[in-house]
Parts: structure tokens; sequence; C-alpha cells
């Protein structure tokens, strides 16, 4: 379970949040969506408990993977994931391996992650979150520089994580992976919540926050990989 | 690797006991005790924690480029130096020198920190050491004008060239304390620096304390860069060569370079040195080279080297 209701963040003088109340439980896979600069990545961070007098997070319940995540050194895969298991002070190598081995990166697992592709270097740095084991994952545009099949394939990781016990919170610009896959979206328009409901609940509020038309549309399009 | 680079030390301290002023072999014991070992002790401390400053400040600030010389906190242990020898307070009181370096040294890294703000970016970070490092010489040239005489003029010159010719057992016992106390901080820092790789917000995600962290890499640097300036004088790149070359053998996380770049630097200074000594024994020179100008000589050129691979 994870909870942000406070008061408003503002930043540089702007109302970045303006009194937001957002919880997640356990077994929850909450899509955040919404336009560049709603706010998102901000109410992210006020969960992980990393705004300046935001309460800290227990790191060892709480992750968090930003937005464009990179590594300053050329660490091999295997490497990058082991850095997740920092906030027990081990090295345990199962977790670590089973996060390689859910990301499918095992063959990959000595490579330096400077030299992988971004889509392969985005599943690296899942794992590192995936390594520590954390009760609450969030994660911020986790499906960026990823193929279409790459997307669903971390979506569905997720929901299997989520099903497993865990309270997953995805930021995502993809309105398509939030309806396929989220248990729940929360539409984010300038720092404020305009719905929160099942994914086909909250779509029209989704499409309104970005001035878009929904409806049926009856062409062809891409669907989730059958399992 | 490691246990490689232990024994190349060794048996670089064991050479550098054979190479002096007197000549190859042996010497007579005063000249032993006296002399070469105290200096190749000083190649030894110095060069070692030069090597794990570079290894911490480059996991700190996320750049191959960072050496302590080159953003310019070297310079400013230099400057308190100067000042000392300028005051006279080296002759009243040994201890003066290495605490005005110091003083700088953490001035320096102060400074550092302030003028690239909060969440320091690297390149802000080694323009404001290039300012630093500008405003530390002009000083030190300052300084110099002003020099009360001749021979405290040629005094400090010859201080800033870097060497550790003629150095005695008290330079060992002055420089010693602070070297190893700044050492012994900075390799517990390894566990920081590996999440630090990711980025400040995410090492904070982590659990680990950023802010202490990066004060008490600059509470390391400063103690070893202000000690080793004030007993060598200006001896840069050994921060920026050792890491580098290190990296292919041991990888590229941070803490699995600190003791690595500790042994590094002490071989590759003690290696210098005796190049340093070898010279006027087999080359028609009337003296020894400056150290800090062979390790300047070497590391330049690594500079452009990593600069040029950094470049997109």
């Amino acid at each position: 379970m994870i909870a942000w209701h406070d008061s408003p963040v503002v930043i540089g003088g702007r109302t970045i949040l303006h009194r937001v109340a957002f919880r997640a439980k356990a077994g929850e896979l909450v899509a955040l969506v919404g336009p560049n600069g709603a706010g998102k990545s901000t109410l992210l961070r006020a969960l992980a408990g990393l705004l300046p007098g935001a309460p800290k997070q227990d790191s060892r319940r709480v992750a968090w993977l930003p937005q464009g995540a990179r590594c300053a050194w050329g660490l091999t895969v295997a490497e990058v994931a082991a850095l997740g298991r920092i906030p027990h002070g081990d090295a345990d190598p199962a977790p670590v391996e089973r996060a390689l081995a859910a990301c499918g990166l095992l063959e990959l697992r000595d490579s330096r992650i400077d030299r992988l592709s971004g889509g392969q270097a985005r599943r690296a740095m899942l794992a590192r979150v995936l390594a520590g084991e954390p009760a609450v994952l969030l994660l911020d545009e986790p499906t960026a520089d990823l193929d279409p099949a790459a997307a669903h394939e971390v979506m569905a990781l997720l929901r299997v994580r989520a099903r497993a016990g865990a309270c997953v919170v995805v930021v995502l610009h993809d309105l398509g992976l939030a309806l396929q896959h989220a248990t729940r979206m929360v539409v984010l328009a300038d720092g404020r919540i305009t719905a929160d409901a099942t994914p086909g609940d909250a779509l029209p509020a989704a499409a309104a926050a970005f001035g878009l038309p929904y409806g049926l549309d009856k062409r062809p399009r891409l669907l989730p990989p059958v399992r | 690797m490691r246990a490689a680079l232990a024994v190349l030390v060794l048996a670089l301290l064991g050479l550098a006991l054979l190479v002096g002023a007197t000549g190859f072999g042996v010497p007579e014991a005063a000249i032993l005790w006296e002399l070469r070992l105290p200096r190749a002790l000083l190649a030894a401390l110095i060069g070692g924690g030069l090597g794990l400053s570079g290894a911490v400040l480059q996991g700190a600030v996320r750049n191959p480029l960072a050496d302590p010389a080159l953003l310019g906190i070297g310079g400013a242990a230099g400057l308190g130096v100067v000042l000392a020898f300028y005051w006279g307070l080296g002759l009243a009181f040994a201890p003066a020198l290495p605490l005005a370096g110091l003083v700088g040294a953490a001035l320096g890294c102060c400074v550092l920190f302030a003028f690239a703000g909060r969440a320091p970016s690297a390149p802000s970070l080694i323009l404001a050491g290039v300012g630093l490092s500008a405003l530390a010489s002009a000083m030190q040239v300052l300084a110099l004008a002003f020099a009360p005489n001749p021979y405290a003029l040629a005094e400090v010159t010859f201080w800033l060239m870097g060497g550790l010719a003629d150095r005695a057992p008290l330079h060992v016992a002055l420089a010693a304390p602070p070297i190893l106390l700044g050492g012994a901080i900075m390799l517990r820092l390894g566990r920081g620096l590996d999440a630090l790789a990711l980025g400040e917000e995410t090492a904070a995600s982590l659990g680990v304390p950023v802010g202490r962290t990066l004060a008490l890499a600059a509470a390391g640097v400063a103690l070893v860069v202000g000690a080793a300036t004030a007993v060598g004088g200006g001896i840069g790149f050994v921060g920026l060569v050792v890491p580098h070359l290190l990296r292919p053998f041991l990888g590229e996380r941070p803490s699995a370079l600190l003791a690595g770049s500790a042994r590094g630097g002490a071989a590759l200074l003690l290696a210098a040195d005796l190049v340093a000594r070898a010279a006027p024994l087999l080359l028609p020179l009337s003296q020894e080279p400056p150290l800090g100008v062979l390790t300047a000589l070497l590391g330049a050129p690594f500079l452009v080297r990593i600069a040029r691979r950094m470049a997109p």
C-alpha cells in the first residue's frame, strides 16, 4: 500500500501538484496517465519519498524507476541488477537471478549496459528494481524506448507482480497499454486528479485531458500477445 | 588483479630503496633510513591517496574526467601551502604546511560544490573546477609577486613543481596521518558510489544518504590532497590516469575500483619517482626532473584521450 495526500507541491513558484489524494493497494496495477507537465512524475516522486520535506520511504519496501533511467558507467547487466540489493545490504544472488530471468536478460548478463540497445538497457533498469523484491513498484515510463512486443511483455510482467501481491504504479504515455493491462487508471491534468476508475471508465477523462476525441473504432489494430 | 597490483607496489618499494643520488645498489644505513625509505613511503602514500581520490571523485561526480588537480582541489591546497610558506608558518611550526594544505583543499571542495549548485551536473562541476584552478593559480602568482625575498620565491617555486627529493622522516610523519585517515574514509564509500552511478535521486531511493556520501567523499579527498600537496607539491593526473587504466581489468563499478586505484596510484607514483631519480644517473641532467612534470607528461595525453572518447 502506498499513499499521498499532502499539501500542494510547488517547485520554482509553480504549483505542480494541487491537493492530490492518491492511494494504491497491494495487488493493483495503477496506470498514471495525463499530458506532459500534468504532474505524473512529481506524484511518483512524492510517493517514493523523494520530494524535499516528504516522508522518506523504506527503500526495501518501495522501489522507484525514474524516467529515462541511466547508468553513468559501463556496468554489466548483472551488476546493474545487483544494485537493486543495496537497500538490503546483501549481495544475495538468487533475487538478482530471478530478476534477470524475469526480464529475459540471462544471455545478456555479462554485456555492458552502455553497449545495449535502448530497449535492452531499459529492461536492465527494470531488473534492478525487481532484484530488490519490493512490495511497491513506482515506475516512470518503463515502456519508453520499447517496441510494442517488448512493451506488452513488460506490462505483462508487472501484471504478474501485481497478481502476486505487489502494488505497482506506472506512468504511461501509451493509453492502449494502460487500457489493456492496468487494473486502474488515474488521470492527472494540471496537477489535479480528474479521474480514478477502471481503465475503461477513466478513458473519457483521459481523452479530455489530452484534448482528443474517443470512441469505438473498427479499423485493424495491434492486440496484446495471446498467451 | 588487485593482488598483482599489491605485489607490484611492494616490488617498486624495494626497488626505490636501491636507487638514489649516490647511484644504484644498497646505500649506507643513514641514507637508507633517512632519505630513501621516507621518499619511497611518501611516493606510495601520496600516489595511493591520489589514485583513490581520483576513483572516488569520478564516482561521486559520475565523470571519468574528474581528478583532484583538474577540479582545482590541488590548486586550492597549493594556495594554502603557498600562503603558509609566504608567512613563514612552516618554519615556525612544521605541521602548519599540511594543515594549510588541508584547509585550502577543504575550502576548494566547498567552493567547488557551492559553485556547481546543489545537484552538480558533470559539465558544470568541471567548469567550476577550471574556474577554481585558474583562481588558485592566480592567487599563487600574486603571493609570489609579493614574495618577501628572492629566497622565499625560489623555495616556493621549487616546491610548486612537485617532487619528493630530500624528504625526511618528518615529512612522512606529517603526511601519513591525514592521508591514511582520508583513505580509510574513502574506502568505505563503495556502496554509495555504486548507487550514485544511477543518479542522485535513484541513489536516495535506494536508501543511500547522498548528501552524507558526497560530504565524506569531499572530506576524504581534502585530507589526502591537502597533505599530499603540502609534502609533495603539485603532483597531478595520478587520480585521472589510474582508474582509467584499471577499468578494463576491474570493471566499471566504482566500488570495484577503490582498493585497486589506491594500489595502482602507489605503483604509478613509485615508478614515476624512480624515473625521476634514475634520470640524472643515466642521462646528462644536472638534477632530477620534477615529479609533477613527469606525471603531467604522462597524464595530459590521457586527458585528451578520455575527453575524446566521451565526445558523442
